[in-house]
């Protein structure tokens, strides 16, 4: 326990919650006690900091709507030519017989089911080490801990071989399957799990002759809520994301994901002697954010929430 | 610890009172309150063997995962770095050769320089950047902080393959912004792609995507200390800068050091980015940049898989020996 360890997991994320809906915790108000004042230079050098995080999206929504002549030549920053950005879709979509909507259901699949079922593993497995003593606990902690320090692609060459072997390479198993673990997700369940529950609650279910697995799925779970959707979504954005996998699993364009799809085409684009297809990589790495980015602006109050009780404790 | 019923309700309001109720009620008629409530509630029932193993039945799926593709894996990379595969005479055991061979070997040396130099270089601009965004918007002193950290940590979002090839895009001479600026200039002043300048160019990209991150890890940790500190502060006529070093940042601590060992794992696996630019700059990225892409071109195009399991066992060892030292000296002075 950290110095810390006084507030309890739901103190904080009603705080944080609360922060991000809009609710004042007391430390807001001291802003109305007229102390710190809001600064505007501090807003301004903030902006910076905007700025930064901002223009390649702004270069990228910018680009997406330029057709492949004007983007060649045209400054970057602004708007040229005709408004091409529905053309552009109509045409990312529409390219190598609909490859690209291929790729896009084969990127749903690998986060449906290999973050959702890292999710599902790392849960049960983050409430088993913080609500049970068990033989071996120690070293399961150990195991999983040391090996967050290699470097997960240092696996991937053996990994490959070993599912070559199995004959697993070149299918979404390949891909699914690594997937599944989640050291990080593992870790923050823990933390979270040791104060979202408290033990005398599990204890007057045991009374009651629930069993544990029963316990877990209508008492726990409820509680864990936060922590979950934080795991989903951390895990979700790691497998939409995955590059370094599926580019050493796969060698079936109808199984990549939008990754792997999207550097292809872009190998295409700069490649000797090939057709530049510089506007379908620009508004095909536009359609592969905005997804990703809208489920992050949706759920925001629980990541918040949830990376904040994991981010104390470490 | 002996818990009383009532000590049950008092410390779960939220949990249903029918619940607690019929935990007395089930109890008492069966045995002599006094003496067998308390022994049963110190062992729950489940404490027979079935008990002792109940952790497991919850650890163990992730556990069996997690041996199929982590244990097994490093397993048999450390299995194959002792052997050597010929095309004639096929495969034998060399003992520690591939190990004697990575430690003379120049281009190994090349990459994990480089990943090195990033590691000092732009590790510490991405923390202090994010420590300064961290401390802003905790500040309450920030216009609409809540808006600058959604923004801050968007980029995080981005797959680091598109925000290669946004980057790559906007560096790039042909099409990019360094292009638009250097027109406007009349002259080659701005060339990210250029091999003095392509280390920093990958460092940028490094950095904007994971600066919010980071910044969301220090901020998550800010938000936990007791808003009487500084109120007792303030009283003492400590100014912000005052709060700022003798307060917060030592609130941060373990945050910090968190934070920088996960940024020494990312950046000695450094790889995507490096990779992506590769296909706009392939005469100044090697094909041995990085030590991880260094491993992968070594398994995949050069077909020599004991030695890519090798370099990639070194640089594993050393990615923990780096981020066991920082977590020790980090939390040395620790309550933990």
């Amino acid at each position: 326990m950290s110095a810390t360890g006084t507030t309890t997991a739901s103190e904080r994320t009603a705080t944080t919650a609360g922060r991000a809906s809009g609710a004042r915790p007391p430390r807001g108000r001291r802003a109305t006690h007229g102390r710190p004042r809001r600064s505007t230079t501090l807003t301004v050098v903030m902006t910076l900091f905007l700025v930064y995080s901002l223009l390649p999206l702004a270069w990228l929504f910018i680009n997406s709507t330029k057709t492949q002549d004007a983007l060649l030549g045209s400054f970057g920053l602004w708007f040229s030519g005709d408004f091409a950005l529905f053309s552009n879709i109509a045409d990312t979509l529409a390219y190598d017989d609909g490859i690209f909507v291929r790729w896009l259901l084969n990127t749903v699949l690998y986060v449906v089911v290999g973050a959702g079922g890292a999710t599902v593993l790392a849960t049960a497995a983050g409430y088993g080490l913080a609500k049970f003593d068990f033989p071996g606990k120690r070293a399961v902690f150990a195991i999983v801990l040391g090996a967050v320090a290699v470097p997960g692609t240092a696996l991937a060459v053996p990994t490959f071989l070993m599912f070559s072997e199995l004959g697993l390479t070149n299918t979404i198993w390949a891909v699914i399957i690594p997937s599944l673990i989640s050291p990080f997700g593992l870790y923050l369940m823990w933390v979270y799990a040791q104060d979202a529950i408290p033990t005398e609650l599990l204890e007057a279910a045991r009374m009651d002759g629930a069993s544990e697995l029963r316990t877990f799925a209508t008492i726990s779970v409820r509680l864990l809520v936060p922590g979950i959707v934080t795991v989903l979504l951390f895990a979700v954005v790691a497998t939409w994301n995955n590059y370094f996998l599926p580019l050493i699993m796969l060698n079936d364009p109808a199984l990549y994901p939008l990754t792997i799809g999207l550097n292809n085409w872009n190998l295409q684009a700069t490649g000797v002697g090939s057709t530049p297809i510089f506007n379908l990589v620009i508004t095909g790495s536009l359609l592969t954010i905005v997804p990703i980015v809208v489920i992050f602006l949706l759920l925001q109050r629980f990541w918040q929430s949830g990376l904040g009780a994991g981010g104390v404790k470490a | 610890m002996v818990l009383s019923p009532h000590r049950v309700d008092v410390n779960i309001p939220w949990a249903p009172k029918r619940r607690t109720e019929k935990v007395m009620t089930t109890q008492s008629p069966v045995v002599p309150a006094s003496t067998a409530v308390p022994s049963a509630r110190r062992r729950p029932p489940s404490t027979g063997r079935r008990g002792r193993f109940a952790g497991w039945g919850f650890v163990a799926p992730f556990m069996v995962v997690f041996a199929l593709v982590f244990i097994t894996p490093l397993v048999y990379s450390i299995y194959l770095s002792f052997f050597r595969t010929r095309l004639v005479g096929g495969t034998s055991f060399v003992g520690i050769e591939n190990y004697l061979r990575a430690f003379s070997d120049a281009q190994f040396w090349e990459s994990a320089g480089r990943v090195v130099l990033v590691l000092a270089v732009q590790v510490p601009v991405m923390l202090v950047l994010a420590l300064v965004a961290a401390l802003a918007i905790d500040s309450a002193r920030l216009h609409a902080s809540g808006f600058f950290r959604i923004v801050i940590f968007l980029p995080y979002a981005v797959p680091a393959v598109v925000a290669a090839l946004m980057w790559g895009f906007m560096y790039s001479p042909r099409l990019g912004l360094a292009g638009n600026i250097n027109d406007f200039v009349g002259a080659q002043v701005l060339l990210p792609l250029a091999p003095e300048w392509l280390l920093l160019s990958i460092g940028n990209i490094v950095t904007w995507e994971f600066l919010g991150y980071n910044m969301l890890i220090f901020y998550a940790a800010l938000r936990t200390v007791p808003t009487e500190i500084y109120e007792a502060a303030a009283l003492d006529g400590a100014g912000q800068f005052r709060i700022v070093t003798g307060i917060k940042i030592p609130a941060l601590r373990p945050a910090i050091v968190i934070a920088t060992i996960f940024s020494i794992i990312g950046t000695f696996q450094l790889f995507n980015e490096p990779n992506i630019l590769r296909s706009i700059a392939p005469n100044v990225i090697s094909t041995f940049y990085t030590p991880n892409m260094y491993a992968y071109n070594l398994s995949f195009t050069g077909q020599q898989i004991n030695y890519a399991a090798t370099v990639a066992i070194i640089m594993g060892v050393i990615t923990a020996v780096i981020a066991y030292v920082v977590q020790l000296r980090g939390t040395r002075s620790d309550v933990r």
